[in-house]
């Protein structure tokens, strides 16, 4: 696999064939090292460069101590998915270097904390030691900040090795720290400090190379949960109820500090908002049902443990019809373990979560922008469906650096639903909450505090007109209205996007994060392998008639997703006609790590015995 | 609602300050057991909104799961409700009542829904002394599953299958005050003069409104060796002081002799007056109150009354510092930033 790379020459074509703008570097640290801000430096100053970027965090479930990596991609074809191979490693954790440096492919460069004397593992590598040590005694005198400045250094090298701007370096680092003039200066001096020892003592005999290109202009750099954050509060939420659990912390974090900036009353000071950090989920989803039951845009954001504690309340959303949001950020599964590590694997519990028959909507954004513009449609469509609604990002999308478009200002209003007011009350004659009047299943719902009339809301015994009942007929009839509501939500959640090429011999399925893998992979198919594919990306759940369309135009089509039991498969087949579950065939990735384009294209070449 | 075929003539019907009549606060018709305690509170509360002339539309009532978690259904017809699940309506009026803080709360929950499944909720609903009236329907026992212990179960009490409870009780009274609660008050089912007090002084206190409220299950733990069956609490009942509660419309200055009086006033201006019994007793000291609670139930007693108050304690909508108008209504304008804001928020990520 390795000879497909042009990254992985020999030492000696190295020299004659530069590497430009395609490489990925990881940068392999203690957790609780204060690595971030050199590593975002470094990111942003390829971005700055105008390379296509993508920074990948990978940790552990620790606050010191523990290892943690790093790794920037840059690709001048964009491709901002991860990438399997390292080509270039940053060697700074005495625990984990002799694995790391072993586990590189030839002809790989390491830059490594001299000490750690790695170059005797092998020779077939590049290696470059620096003496970290040395070199920050030399900028730093206080010895308590000198482990936080030591990592500006491994910066300062590379700006060097790789070519990248070192002027560029310093705006990305004044974006980092602009409001502390003595951090900054401090980092800079660190900065210029390894610069300066990589020009005198290391000879690049390296590839790899960042030249300026123009492939970012206008570009942001971007988490998803900061995205899904603004999406909330441009969608004008009131309520937000939350409890901390990663990877999903972030995302009410990010909207803690854009509320306070942005939705407190000019005149009287006061916020438009309530912010509560919960007791735990059940208590989080809570307040969302209660809240939104009184009429607020409320919301909540948490992982898998925290759908499960929460599937009672999703069942009373569903049964009572009341709207709440939910943001999944998925995570590997259960208790200790791989929490920060990444998985798409809610999305079969998700789907019917809660007890009796129940079925919810769930989006699935694959990118910072779709983050942002589902948050504002996840807010629509529970009001207007009168229904718990799942917005299903990860830790991958959720909480790496992604390079995206800016986002849009909103052109539509708030769409706030059914709510009955007198004019409608007039019109309507009498009013039950739960009746259909319309034909599309949602019926109209009156709130506590207006002069429509009060009703009195309970679980799943009631009759069209609110009142109590456990005859058999009216919970048929309900039962039998709610499903048809979720034929309704098929007519309005996010359409799938379709990447057709007419001459496409299989079709590939996906969601969410795996996007960019998919992009990537699809190339890889048709330039290695000859295979020309169709691509379907689902964006929300319940499955809308393009999807069953794009099953049946071909005998193979294959669904990827980050889980171990084909979950999106198994809705697929739940809701596709029966015949078409023949056609459909899995790629399935569940290690932890973000997805990757060579698993995709190496399983889908596999399966079609391609090659 | 009301009957339009009374032919004429009538004597003038009796109403409330705001000129609605007593039919305007009732509720459905009850399904609980005839004589069930929970029945004669839902009265009280019927009788309190009535007299305090608390418009029915400016309430919303909650309760979580259980024979207590059904009354709502049975007071404030014109009210707005939400029978939600077991041990989590806490949470439900959390939201609500931030959704719309101009609303008066009133939850109802019992000993089990508050005491085993909800304790969680109930401990952090006390601490956030949110502005809600929070009523336990006290009976020692799950009714719905027929007759399990709860909670508040007194040790060595006897279920009816013979079970013998070897727990000690939660006592949600001392557990509210010591978690934060701003208004803390005991009282029993069957004494109407001073459960209505204490209601309608809960109407006018802005905090939490924490009412234990011991009403005993006429089937399943009304029976002898149970302290929480109607004839144990009438022997055992330690009147704290007599609880009157003068709303702030009415005159205050006729009946009461300062002296042999602790006066409260409320945020609203009202006033609650408790005439001493007890030697010294503040409801205003924590010490105090927890100590009443310690020496009655040592002594296998129930002290009812009002335990605690603090009428000046922040609550959890003044904490959070909200705008006036109710979250749930802000239009558009006021909760989309311009586009000014999503420029900046862009250009720092560029």
């Amino acid at each position: 696999m390795s000879s497909t790379l042009p990254g992985a020459a020999t030492e000696e074509t190295a020299r004659v064939t530069p590497v430009v703008n395609d490489f990925t570097i990881q940068v392999a640290t203690v957790n609780g090292s204060g690595s971030q801000t050199a590593n975002l430096v470094l990111l942003r100053s390829i971005f700055q460069m105008g390379v296509p970027v993508s920074g990948k965090n990978l940790f552990p479930s620790n606050i010191a101590g523990l290892p943690t990596w790093f790794s920037i991609r840059a690709n001048h074809r964009g491709y901002i998915s991860r990438k399997r191979e390292v080509d270039f490693l940053v060697a700074m954790n005495a625990e984990t270097a002799r694995e790391d440096v072993l586990s590189l492919e030839p002809g790989r460069a390491v830059v490594y904390d001299e000490p750690l004397n790695l170059k005797s593992l092998r020779d077939d590598l590049i290696f470059y030691p620096v003496p970290f040590d040395k070199i920050v005694a030399g900028v730093c005198t206080d010895a308590k900040l000198r482990r936080l400045v030591r990592n500006m250094i491994y910066d300062g090298v590379l700006s060097h090795l790789l070519g990248v701007d070192l002027a560029q370096m310093e705006k990305a680092l004044f974006k980092q720290l602009g409001k502390k003039p003595k951090a900054m200066q401090l980092n800079m001096g660190a900065l210029e400090a390894g610069r300066k020892y990589a020009e005198e003592n290391l000879t690049i005999r390296h590839a790899y190379k960042v030249e300026p290109l123009n492939k970012t202009d206008g570009q942001i750099l971007i988490e998803g949960n900061q995205a899904a954050a603004m999406g909330c509060m441009f969608a004008g939420v009131t309520v937000v109820a939350w409890y901390p659990i990663t990877p999903s912390s972030s995302l009410p974090e990010a909207l803690i500090g854009y509320m306070r900036k942005y939705r407190i009353d000019k005149e009287t000071g006061k916020a438009t908002f309530a912010i509560v950090q919960a007791e735990d989920e059940i208590a989080a989803i809570g307040m969302v049902v209660g809240a939104s039951w009184a009429g607020a845009r409320a919301m909540t954001s948490t992982s898998g443990p925290g759908v499960s504690l929460m599937s009672e309340f999703a069942g009373l959303s569903y049964y009572a019809e009341v709207p709440a949001v939910v943001f999944d950020i998925q995570r590997v599964g259960p208790s200790t373990g791989l929490p920060t590590r990444t998985a798409q694997g809610d999305i079969l519990s998700t789907a019917v979560n809660s007890h009796g028959d129940t079925r919810h909507v769930m989006l699935l954004p694959s990118s910072p922008e779709e983050c942002y513009t589902m948050a504002m449609d996840s807010f629509d469509l529970a009001e207007r469906l009168q229904t718990i609604v799942y917005v299903m990002s990860d830790l991958d999308l959720g909480m790496n650096t992604w390079m995206a478009h800016p986002f849009t200002y909103p052109d539509k209003p708030f769409d706030r639903g059914k709510i009955l007011d007198e004019a409608k009350l007039k019109e309507l004659g009498t009013w039950g909450r739960y009746k259909d009047v319309d034909g599309d299943a949602i019926p109209w719902r009156s709130l506590p505090g207006t002069a429509a009339p009060a009703f009195f809301t309970r679980g799943s015994g009631h009759n069209d007109m609110a009142q109590y009942s456990e005859r058999a007929d009216d919970y048929v009839k309900n039962l039998d209205r709610l499903a048809r509501k979720f034929d309704t939500a098929k007519t309005i959640v996010p359409a799938p996007v379709l990447e057709s090429d007419a001459d496409a011999s299989v079709g590939i399925i996906a969601y969410g994060s795996s996007h960019y893998a998919v992009q990537e992979g699809r190339d890889q198919l048709r330039e290695e392998a000859g295979l020309e594919t169709a691509y379907l990306r689902l964006r929300a759940y319940p499955f809308g008639p393009e999807v069953e369309a794009f099953v049946r135009r071909f005998d193979r089509v294959y669904v990827v997703e980050q889980n171990r039991d084909a979950q999106m498969l198994s809705l697929l087949r739940l809701d596709l006609d029966p015949s078409l579950s023949v056609r459909l065939r899995s790629v399935l990735h569940y290690d932890g790590l973000p997805i990757d384009a060579r698993s995709i294209s190496d399983s889908v070449r596999a399966q079609e015995q391609v090659q | 609602m009301s009957d339009t075929t009374t032919p004429a003539p009538v004597p003038p019907k009796k109403v409330n300050r705001l000129g609605l009549e007593m039919a305007s606060y009732r509720g459905g018709k009850t399904t609980l057991c005839a004589g069930c305690g929970h029945n004669a509170i839902s009265e009280r509360v019927i009788d309190a909104f009535y007299e305090m002339g608390v418009d029915p539309k400016r309430v919303m009532k909650f309760s979580g799961i259980g024979c207590s978690s059904k009354s709502p259904a049975y007071f404030l017809n014109p009210s707005h409700g939400f029978n939600s699940v077991h041990g989590r309506m806490p949470s439900v009026a959390t939201g609500a009542l931030l959704a719309n803080a101009s609303m008066l709360g009133i939850g109802v929950s019992g000993d089990g829904d508050t005491g085993a499944i909800g304790i969680g909720q109930f401990v952090h609903l006390m601490r956030r002394n949110l502005p809600l009236i929070y009523i336990i329907e006290d009976n020692g026992c799950y009714g719905l599953t027929k007759g399990q212990f709860s909670p508040t179960a007194d040790m060595g009490s006897k279920a009816k299958n013979g079970v013998m409870n070897d727990l000690p009780p939660i006592d949600t009274c001392a557990l509210a005050i010591e978690l934060g609660a701003s208004f803390v008050a005991r009282s029993f089912s069957g004494d109407k003069k001073q459960l209505l007090s204490i209601l309608k002084a809960a109407i006018a206190h802005r905090g939490t409104c924490m009412i234990d409220v011991i009403s005993p299950c006429v089937t399943f733990n009304d029976h002898e060796g149970s302290t929480k069956s109607y004839a144990y609490v009438k022997d055992h009942d330690e009147v704290l002081g007599e609880v009157n509660f003068v709303p702030f419309f009415e005159d205050i200055s006729v009946e009461y002799e300062p002296g042999s009086t602790t006066e409260v006033k409320l945020h609203d201006g009202s006033h609650l007056f408790l005439r001493k019994i007890a030697e010294d007793y503040n409801p205003s000291d924590k010490m105090t109150a927890l100590r009443l609670l310690h020496e009655t139930a040592r002594r296998g007693e129930f002290a009812t009354g009002m335990i605690y108050v603090d009428p000046e304690q922040d609550n959890f909508v003044d904490i959070l510092n909200l705008v006036e108008q109710p979250l749930a209504f802000l239009p558009q304008e006021r909760t989309r930033p311009g586009k000014q804001a999503l420029d900046e928020l862009m250009d720092a990520l560029r």
